[in-house]
């Protein structure tokens, strides 16, 4: 095996990918928190449009957007390896386990709370990028996004799931964001208080952020 | 004090094992856990049973032999405190204890109480080691050691190798110990000639027992009788990457 898949399959060069994709999905809910925000001009989607236009015909965001499936796909992929392994070094469980006195429930949770999302990601991209994308595919058109969003959500129950995949974000980003440097190594007296900070900050707004979407929608304070 | 207690018998690493439930009538609030296990042992042998097999030594909370995974956490109730230095006056008159082994593919049970942590030597014997030349050593005032660094590697060398942070670890991940053995000769100079290949040997066969990957949880910190910082899992991991995409070693 050369040195490089040796560092990559390694027990820290596993949590160095889960970090590496995971700040860089981290940086992709930045974009679309605040592309996503134009909604809020209610300007009846014409803000939002303009930037969704951009996105999603622009070449070099389209090239990116590869890399986005791929960090999908890679942290996904080795969240679940890394679950694998982490059970099997246990095989036999404590019959008597009191892991709360010692560490966060969301930290040990990871695992499920990456699940969750997993389940909401496919509900959510079936909802608007892969109808959009293979309409693109097949007659060159985008789809009007924002009509769709209108639509959607008016049922309750996507609204429902939309929150719920909020609030799971909001856990995996709590304990995601921080971790994410500690694998890196990054890890200093003079820089743990703002990473932490900014860690809980990222962790409440985003979600909170993004929940008022679908909410707005159906209470029709967007339309 | 009467106590309660629910202990797991193994009688060698194939069986199978179980929970015994056992009474004590006359526990001293002033007993050491393990002295609490001396008399339960003293009692069975005077049953005509067999003892229970656990792990000790020094009985002074500096060895790092004795374990116990206490009521769910290792070393029991306190924080810094190993098995042998916590007493029973931590625990209430009537309680039920439930003591089980340490739990890790890594760790199998030898019998009782009793793991095998073999695994950690040979993770030692894989670079936790400076190689010296023999003759004189040079005049310690040669070598300068910031005081910082220096404390920093007391800090991590303060580890005794108990194997709690396996036990707490939701992953049975050996990160904190092998950190702190990492890290303690990475912070002085006599460590420096061996540092790139020492990460990349002993994270390899901290790997090749079968210890779980780290999930930042901080179990294994807040369990350490030794309270060693999770900063060594971060340096850890700077020694390791940094070796594996920087040293000569292919």
């Amino acid at each position: 095996m050369s040195w490089f898949s040796q560092t990559l399959t390694s027990s820290i060069g596993k949590k160095l990918l889960m970090a590496l994709t995971g700040l860089f999905l981290i940086s992709f809910l930045v974009i679309h928190a605040t592309i996503n925000a134009m909604i809020f001009y209610n300007d009846g989607g014409e803000t939002f449009s303009h930037w969704g236009h951009f996105m999603g015909t622009n070449p070099i965001i389209r090239t990116l957007e590869i890399g986005l499936v791929a960090g999908f796909i890679i942290h996904i992929a080795d969240g679940l390896i890394l679950w694998k392994n982490n059970r099997e070094a246990r095989p036999v469980k404590y019959a008597v386990n009191n892991a709360s006195a010692n560490s966060t429930w969301y930290s040990r949770s990871m695992g499920l709370l990456g699940t969750l999302l997993l389940i909401f990601l496919v509900i959510h991209t079936s909802h608007f990028w892969i109808p959009n994308r293979s309409n693109q595919f097949a007659t060159g058109e985008e789809l009007n996004l924002y009509q769709m969003m209108l639509d959607i959500f008016q049922n309750p129950v996507v609204v429902l799931i939309y929150v719920l995949g909020c609030v799971s974000l909001f856990w995996h980003l709590l304990h995601g964001f921080k971790s994410a440097f500690q694998s890196l190594g990054l890890n200093h007296v003079k820089y743990n208080g703002v990473i932490s900070f900014i860690g809980t900050a990222f962790s409440i707004i985003v979600p909170i952020l993004f929940a008022l979407m679908p909410i707005s929608i159906y209470l029709g304070w967007v339309k | 004090m009467r106590l309660s207690l629910k202990v797991w018998r193994q009688s060698n690493k194939e069986a199978a094992g179980g929970f015994e439930d056992y009474k004590l009538d006359n526990v001293s609030p002033d007993m050491s856990f393990l002295e609490m296990f001396d008399v339960l042992n003293e009692q069975l042998i005077e049953e005509g049973k067999e003892p229970v097999a656990f792990d000790h030594d020094c009985r002074e909370g500096i060895c790092g032999m004795c374990s116990m995974y206490i009521n769910g956490r290792p070393h029991g109730p306190l924080r810094g405190v190993t098995t042998c230095q916590l007493h029973m006056r931590s625990f209430k008159d009537g309680d039920t204890i439930v003591v089980e082994p340490w739990r890790a593919q890594a760790f199998p049970v030898i019998k009782d109480l009793v793991v095998d942590r073999d695994a950690f030597d040979r993770v030692i014997s894989a670079g936790g080691f400076i190689s010296v030349n023999t003759g004189n050593a040079q005049d310690a005032n040669s070598l300068p050691v910031p005081k910082e660094a220096a404390d920093d590697a007391f800090a991590a060398a303060a580890c005794i190798g108990c194997g709690a942070c396996v036990a707490a670890c939701k992953n049975a991940s050996a990160m904190l110990f092998v950190s702190a053995k990492i890290s303690q000769l990475a912070l002085l100079p006599q460590g420096q000639a061996e540092r790139s290949i020492r990460a990349e040997k002993m994270v390899a066969q901290m790997d090749a027992e079968g210890f779980g990957a780290c999930t930042n949880t901080g179990a294994c910190s807040a369990e350490c009788p030794k309270e060693i910082s999770l900063e060594n899992i971060a340096r850890m991991n700077r020694e390791y990457i940094g070796a594996k995409f920087s040293s000569s070693a292919v």
